[in-house]
């Protein structure tokens, strides 16, 4: 997904799952996040990220609570380029030119179960 | 340049046309979207312009296409790279839309049916820049590409361009949409290249 | 097999993209080839997981697909069974243009979610749409290599026999693999005399003898959106636990 250039299908309903945020997620996780379980925050229902309604046809992948359809995650990639920052806060860094930035939208998804091994 | 796939090319992509910079052209009209395609009925569609002061402007479906439209036949550009040029439509300009309406605001965020939004400063939406869009390519709007009626800025990348929109909210403070407050950029000046914050 | 591979990379690391050689192929179907990899430092991986392929053309234009992993690794060698998509703009490469020798980028394998382990004890219903037998037959493989004695059962609908891919090694597995009932739904046109007349997924076809929902399968439903929810809600209205029901959805034109 680093690289929005797909040619899309004109069929837009058509949503993926979760399954389709594993490999973008296992760039930034070293843990398998789709196997968690996610309380949406807007009705509260919990099931594994897997089961996402998952738009991918879009600037950034967007995953939805099966139940209710609200935004539980967004994932952007942007690209390395020069002099990207944050938007405008105090003391925000410019981020190196050689490394991208993953943008996780999280705030749709109350709270995360993710298993780990133990310590 | 890295890694090559031997003998990928991809779609045809012609570089014989001006574009903004990184943009391919397009014959088809590829359909992107963040979720479910929004179905909403024309005789319960609704369009409001709220100002900062709260005061609402509200139009139904038949006084939309009361007002006096316009046909521009314009570029439109998407920060996935595609571009498609010469694009038909019929809509209303937002300078009649807003002609109506009294504020100081100096920024805009618009709301989509199924909750999309997107910003941008209010003057992006005059002089003949904008239009609530409900016609294209010689037909209605298909739901899609938007329908029943979508927000049409076409001198900024097409999220700009709300799909299924709702109404327009004026505002003394901008707000980041639904894009912009995940990494993309505030503005998106397609020939600035202004895909991601802080380019 | 990696101890990574083994937790369904629980413990793991952040991946990123390797490069995979083409070592061979073999064409299933018409319309659909495996395609065998040489993938050095292979760290191995689960039945139903998937691996992300990305493609660049020389004017630095690149795209991405997702392709389930057909079959347990083989050391470094990994597989993968690509449909070709009429006016697709990736499958056609993979299955026409790409030849031994030939490098892709790939990451994974990902996708912890859809997979069944040789440890799990529960029968499992297979219901494949099109291509999405593809992660379906790894699991069938995996169970293959374990020498597992749990019983399967394939479900597997595509529009016409030319389409099915596997259909020799299903119908004659190898001495001692016994335990996968297979049955072949054929949506668009099915061969002369067939009992079942051509047409989508009905709850009769996911309703067999030994396999209704008080057994508790744990069932697994690949292919394109429209197909995997149907058979999803067909499954839970003839009364199987959601929670039972696994889905992996491919993109409407798998690209």
């Amino acid at each position: 997904m680093a690289d929005m250039t797909e040619r899309y299908p004109q069929d837009s309903d058509a949503h993926l799952d979760g399954n389709a945020l594993a490999g973008p997620l296992s760039e930034i996780f070293a843990v398998d996040l789709t196997v968690a379980a996610g309380r949406c925050a807007n009705c509260g229902r919990t099931g594994p990220v897997a089961a996402l309604h998952v738009y991918v046809r879009a600037p950034g992948l967007v995953g939805r609570c099966p139940g209710c359809d609200a935004v539980m995650l967004r994932l952007v990639r942007a690209p390395a380029g020069v002099g990207r920052a944050s938007n405008g806060t105090d003391g925000a860094d410019a981020y190196a030119r050689d490394t991208d930035t993953a943008w996780l939208d999280l705030r749709g998804t109350a709270c995360l179960q993710i298993p780990v091994p133990p310590a | 340049m890295g890694f090559v796939s031997r003998g990928f090319h991809g779609r045809p992509r012609d570089t014989g046309v001006k574009l903004p910079p990184g943009q391919y052209l397009t014959k088809d009209f590829p359909v992107l979207s963040a979720g479910p395609t929004p179905r909403v009925q024309v005789e319960s569609w609704e369009f409001v312009i709220t100002t900062e002061a709260g005061q609402a402007h509200r139009w139904s479906w038949s006084e939309l296409l009361a007002l006096p439209s316009q046909t521009p036949e314009v570029d439109l550009h998407c920060v996935t790279k595609w571009s498609k040029l010469g694009t038909r439509w019929q809509g209303v300009s937002l300078d009649v839309l807003l002609g109506a309406v009294d504020t100081a605001a100096h920024f805009a965020l618009a709301h989509s049916y199924g909750g999309y939004t997107t910003n941008l400063p209010l003057q992006d939406l005059l002089d003949g820049q904008a239009w609530i869009a409900y016609r294209y390519d010689g037909g209605d709007l298909a739901p899609e590409h938007g329908g029943p009626a979508r927000l049409l800025v076409p001198h900024l990348y097409l999220w700009k361009s709300a799909k299924w929109i709702r109404g327009i909210q004026l505002l003394a403070k901008d707000e980041p949409g639904f894009w912009e407050s995940a990494g993309y950029h505030n503005y998106g000046d397609p020939w600035r290249e202004q895909r991601y914050q802080g380019d | 097999m990696a101890r990574a591979a083994v937790s369904g990379r629980l413990a793991g690391r952040r991946l990123g993209w390797r490069v995979a050689t083409l070592a061979g192929y073999r064409d299933e179907t018409p319309d659909a080839r495996t395609l065998v990899f040489d993938a050095p430092g292979w760290p191995g991986h689960l039945a139903g997981q998937h691996v992300d392929v990305r493609l660049t053309a020389a004017d630095g234009y690149s795209t991405q697909r997702s392709y389930s992993l057909a079959a347990p690794a083989d050391g470094d060698t990994i597989e993968l069974t690509v449909q070709r998509v009429p006016d697709g703009e990736v499958s056609p490469y993979l299955t026409e243009v790409l030849s031994p020798g030939d490098p892709v980028e790939i990451r994974g394998p990902v996708g912890g979610w859809f997979v069944w382990r040789p440890a799990d004890t529960a029968p499992v219903q297979l219901v494949a749409g099109g291509s999405g037998i593809v992660p379906l037959m790894a699991m069938i493989r995996a169970r293959r290599l374990a020498q597992s004695r749990i019983p399967f059962r394939l479900v597997s609908s595509v529009r016409s026999p030319a389409q099915q891919c596997y259909a020799g090694e299903l119908a004659a597995p190898p001495p001692g693999d016994t335990g996968v009932e297979v049955t072949y739904i054929y949506s668009r046109s099915a061969p002369a005399g067939w009992p079942r007349p051509p047409g989508r997924l009905t709850a009769a076809d996911l309703s067999a003898p030994g396999w209704l929902a008080r057994s508790g399968p744990a069932c697994f439903v690949c292919g394109p959106t429209g197909f995997v929810e149907a058979a999803a809600d067909i499954l839970v209205a003839l009364g199987h636990d959601p929670r039972r029901i696994k889905t992996e959805r491919f993109g409407p034109s798998g690209g």
